[in-house]
């Protein structure tokens, strides 16, 4: 379970939420939804360790506790092909494997060779490949079409338990399963 | 005009540009008048005719290039050691920048005289090399090193990359086309500085001596050779360099240097 207790959260200069007391339950799929700046990548952040709290506390993370995260950019190393971004965090035999349940058919492509959408399901494919306990996504299905949504989305909640993610569309919440948390502003 | 009918007009440029500043040469060496004032591309090709047949020629070529290039490689072996220190580690950059600094505003006849106070005619120039290309390779790769892409940084953290894989997979690749350019551009001031320290330091069999006799004693068709073998010696290493480079970079996925 990951626990903020008396949170607050920002950066350069800027508070983004106040005395936030939240908990995330392991196991479970959960889905923020909310209006640009309300802090929900900033919870992202705090959850993988990439930002500290200003103020209070949060339990449960880092440590043994492996994150993937799957951010709102792909993030994909330029110079390595789709099969060594995804096996840098794994190995070979787990790159092939994801990557063909994303429906790569060129693993040996570079980034730059490929679309949009298929980088996006690479970065998926290498989320996954790591293995973490806990999968953020930010906006995952960016670049996706609706179709391809939905096979994405069965290959990940059949690879992974607890998810944490932020969209903007309640369609992909109901793809992954996930439990919708609406944020208007941060009150408890 | 079509892609091939460029390529053929780009071919023929490169010959056509040299001919016509070789006929031009051979114009203000005629109108002057004076070989040992301007001699003409011809005095000058049979001067390095009767040069090349001599085993001095070839052992003051082969002893110049090594000590440019012993300098050259030391200056880059050290420089990315630098740029990698001052990068990490904020006490190492405050301290030690201000003496990049001073290596890169002092002139370079200043550091030749001073440094032939300490050192031999012959290690002179190579440390004159090694001097002016150390902070050329030291400021480019730390400018590398600080345009890392911070999104691909937080990736390798999430990852748990680790030190040595971050290194190898993110850093290095980053700063290839910052080291590849301050290279290049490192081997030209290598040899003008080498060989002027020659000149200065006269080092048994080297161009620069080579360079200061033909003065001396004017014989100015030898001096233009001469300076002729430097110019050529300078493209032939910058070609193989790029060529090495190119290598590197094909085996890094191609990313552009």
């Amino acid at each position: 379970m990951i626990r903020f207790e008396h949170v607050t959260a920002g950066y350069d200069g800027k508070i983004i939420f106040r005395d936030l007391n939240v908990q995330f339950e392991d196991g479970r799929r959960i889905a923020l939804m909310g209006p640009s700046g309300m802090g929900k990548t900033t919870l992202l952040r705090l959850i993988a360790g990439l930002l500290a709290p200003i103020e209070g506390k949060i339990s449960g993370i880092g440590g043994e506790n492996k994150v993937s995260f799957l951010f709102q950019e792909d993030r994909l190393l330029p110079w390595e092909t789709a099969k060594r971004n995804v096996a840098l965090v794994s190995d070979d035999q787990t790159a092939e494997k994801l990557l063909a349940l994303m429906e790569i058919e060129n693993p040996n492509q570079y980034p730059r060779e490929m679309s949009g959408g298929m980088q996006r399901r690479v970065a998926i494919a290498r989320a996954l490949a790591f293995g973490g306990d806990l999968l953020l996504m930010d906006e995952p299905f960016k670049g996706l079409d609706e179709e391809l949504r939905a096979r994405v989305a069965k290959v990940i909640r059949e690879n992974t338990k607890s998810i944490i993610m932020t969209t903007h569309d309640e369609r992909e919440a109901d793809l992954m399963g996930a439990k919708i948390i609406r944020i208007d502003g941060w009150i408890d | 005009m079509n892609k091939s009918g460029h390529k053929s007009k780009n071919m023929w440029r490169g010959p056509v540009v040299g001919l016509v500043w070789l006929l031009l040469w051979t114009l203000a060496a005629s109108v002057m008048g004076k070989p040992l004032l301007l001699p003409g591309p011809l005095d000058t090709l049979t001067a390095l005719k009767g040069l090349a047949v001599q085993a001095s020629f070839w052992q003051s070529v082969g002893l110049s290039v090594f000590r440019v290039m012993t300098g050259y490689a030391c200056a880059v072996a050290l420089g990315v050691c630098l740029a990698f220190l001052c990068h990490f580690v904020n006490l190492a950059d405050d301290f030690l920048s201000p003496m990049r600094t001073v290596i890169r505003t002092t002139p370079v006849t200043s550091f030749i005289i001073l440094v032939l106070l300490w050192l031999s005619d012959d290690v002179t120039p190579a440390f004159i090399s090694f001097l002016m290309v150390l902070p050329i390779i030291w400021t480019n790769v730390q400018e590398g090193l600080s345009h890392t892409d911070r999104q691909l940084l937080e990736m390798t953290k999430i990852y748990r990359f680790g030190a040595f894989k971050t290194l190898v997979h993110l850093y290095i690749p980053s700063v290839l086309p910052h080291f590849a350019s301050a290279c290049a551009n490192g081997l030209g001031f290598a040899w003008k500085s080498g060989i002027a320290a020659e000149v200065i330091a006269k080092p048994m069999l080297s161009i620069g001596k080579n360079l200061q006799d033909a003065k001396v004693y004017l014989e100015t068709p030898s001096l233009f050779a001469w300076t002729l073998v430097v110019i050529l010696l300078s493209l032939l290493l910058e070609k193989l360099l790029k060529y090495a480079l190119r290598r590197i970079n094909a085996g890094k996925g191609g990313k552009a240097a």
